[in-house]
């Protein structure tokens, strides 16, 4: 085991791996967001935010989550900066092979991601946390905050709908890629596999892209 | 055919060195790239200027020397070749040809248009063989090696340590030169008893020389003369995982 870490190649393993839990941890997102817009009412969003803000067990996965989180960002960095460094005179004209396109861009998408991530925190998480959200009674119980109509009413502002079906697509770019080089990554390459996991890298990216865009349309246009 | 060639030229490893433009109108489309070059360094040489500085040794893509940036492109516009198999008919009349060396920390500029490639030596060093006498061919064939194996463990030991993909990845990585050793071997019973210990050497002085990481961008695969492929990669990694984990 010793220093595996320190070796570029250990040092991806991290990356991947981290990157498969953020896959995970994108499906659980989008499908609670999901209810916002599927559901008649706004008990189930609020009901899954306030179980996903109390919970224990989540609570743990929380603290996972944002370590998942740091661990995929300062990795990366590490990796990117000797990646430069490996390269101190570029050439005069860049390579124009043939290539996983978005796989050049994955640190510039990656860093507009960290961005909107901070945003996006502030938005909701940090004012769920600690600021002030209204509070809704459902069957006479009343400890739910409406994050609900925090989210429709932040919805209503179409710069803010903009910019956030623009880092969704962003999300896409890095995940176009991403997906399928995590597996490459671990190691898993094979003949009649490889061309799956492509495919399902596809059809991943997509219904998380749409998934996540489609709510701050539906609840600009409808509500 | 007439061509304008822009040269990287570099007096030696530690002068600044810029592309020098050479307009060259002798070009027959017969000409190999390298023969271009030989006969414009002819009429350098008869002109009193100093030669322009190129590897070359074996000029039918099996020694690995001659490797050129041409165009954007390790080894130019073609593909599945080195440099010295580029004709100029994959040029037009009046193109212009931009030359420049590999580019890679690792691979510093000896003069002109040679790098040092001395790097894959060391890395081949760490461990890139079998450190028993393997016997004669009756002792080799009587290892069984199943067809699928062997045609592997073939496909990956045609690398000739060229460097192209060092030249072509963005990160300036050897991955794919590392994988392509360290399956050649790991897919054949004689390689086995060291495969551990080769691919952790290995990887290790890949990393200690200052080569970049791998972001399974592909561009090696893409512009490797032997068309080595990225499953070596793949194969490397798993090599790495289970010598260290397990
Ligand atoms: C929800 C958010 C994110 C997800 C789902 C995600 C997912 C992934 C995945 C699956 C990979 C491929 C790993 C591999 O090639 O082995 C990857 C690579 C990468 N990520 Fe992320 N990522 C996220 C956020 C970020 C952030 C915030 C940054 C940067 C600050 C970032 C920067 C990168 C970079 C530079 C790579 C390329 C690494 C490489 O190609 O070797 N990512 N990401
Ligand atoms: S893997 Fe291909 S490009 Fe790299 S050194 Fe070997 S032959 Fe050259
Ligand atoms: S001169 Fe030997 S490969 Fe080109």
């Amino acid at each position: 085991m010793s220093n595996i870490f320190n070796s570029s190649i250990g040092k991806k393993l991290i990356v991947a791996l981290a990157g498969f839990f953020l896959i995970l941890f994108l499906l659980v997102h989008m499908g609670i967001n999901l209810t916002l817009i599927l559901a008649e009412s706004s008990k189930p969003f609020n009901v899954a935010a306030h179980f996903m803000g109390t919970n224990i067990i989540i609570k743990v996965f929380e603290v996972i989550l944002f370590a998942v989180f740091l661990l995929h960002i300062i990795y990366v960095l590490i990796l990117q900066i000797q990646n430069w460094i490996a390269r101190p005179k570029r050439y005069k004209i860049p390579n124009f092979s043939q290539i996983s396109f978005f796989s050049k861009f994955m640190i510039w998408l990656g860093g507009i991601i960290l961005i909107f991530l901070v945003i996006h925190l502030t938005d909701f998480y940090f004012k769920s946390k600690f600021g002030h959200i209204e509070e809704i009674t459902y069957d006479n119980i009343r400890y739910y905050t409406d994050l609900s109509s925090l989210v429709i009413q932040k919805f209503q502002i179409p710069g803010i709908v903009i910019f956030y079906i623009a880092c969704f697509l962003i999300l896409g770019f890095h995940l176009w890629h991403g997906f399928q080089s995590a597996f490459q990554t671990l190691g898993l390459n094979h003949k009649v596999y490889t061309p799956v996991i492509k495919k399902l890298g596809m059809v991943y990216t997509i219904v998380v892209v749409s998934g996540f865009t489609i709510i701050p349309l539906i609840i600009y246009f409808t509500q | 055919m007439k061509v304008r060639l822009k040269i990287w030229r570099q007096e030696n490893a530690k002068a600044k060195g810029a592309f020098v433009t050479y307009d060259f109108e002798e070009v027959s489309t017969e000409m190999s790239f390298l023969e271009m070059l030989d006969a414009l360094n002819q009429k350098l040489i008869k002109k009193g200027d100093s030669p322009i500085a190129f590897d070359s040794d074996c000029r039918e893509g099996i020694c690995g020397s001659c490797g050129l940036y041409i165009n954007g492109r390790p080894n130019g516009p073609e593909k599945g070749i080195s440099t010295c198999q580029l004709s100029m008919r994959a040029f037009k009349d009046g193109d212009t040809i931009y030359v420049e060396p590999w580019r890679a920390k690792p691979f510093p500029v000896i003069k002109d248009l040679i790098v040092d490639r001395s790097a894959f030596d060391k890395i081949l060093h760490a461990c890139g063989f079998i450190s028993v006498n393997t016997g004669s061919a009756p002792d080799g064939n009587s290892i069984l090696v199943p067809k699928e194996y062997s045609d592997l463990a073939f496909d990956s030991s045609v690398c000739i340590g060229c460097g192209a993909c060092v030249a072509a990845c963005k990160n300036a990585s050897a991955m794919l030169f590392v994988s392509a050793k360290v399956s050649h071997l790991a897919l054949l019973p004689q390689g086995r008893p060291e495969a551990r210990e080769r691919v952790k050497n290995m990887v290790m002085e890949m990393d200690r020389l200052g080569f970049g990481n791998c972001t399974n961008t592909g561009a090696c695969e893409a512009e490797c003369p032997k068309e080595i492929n990225l499953t070596n990669i793949a194969r490397l990694n798993r090599e790495y995982f289970t010598a260290k984990i397990l």
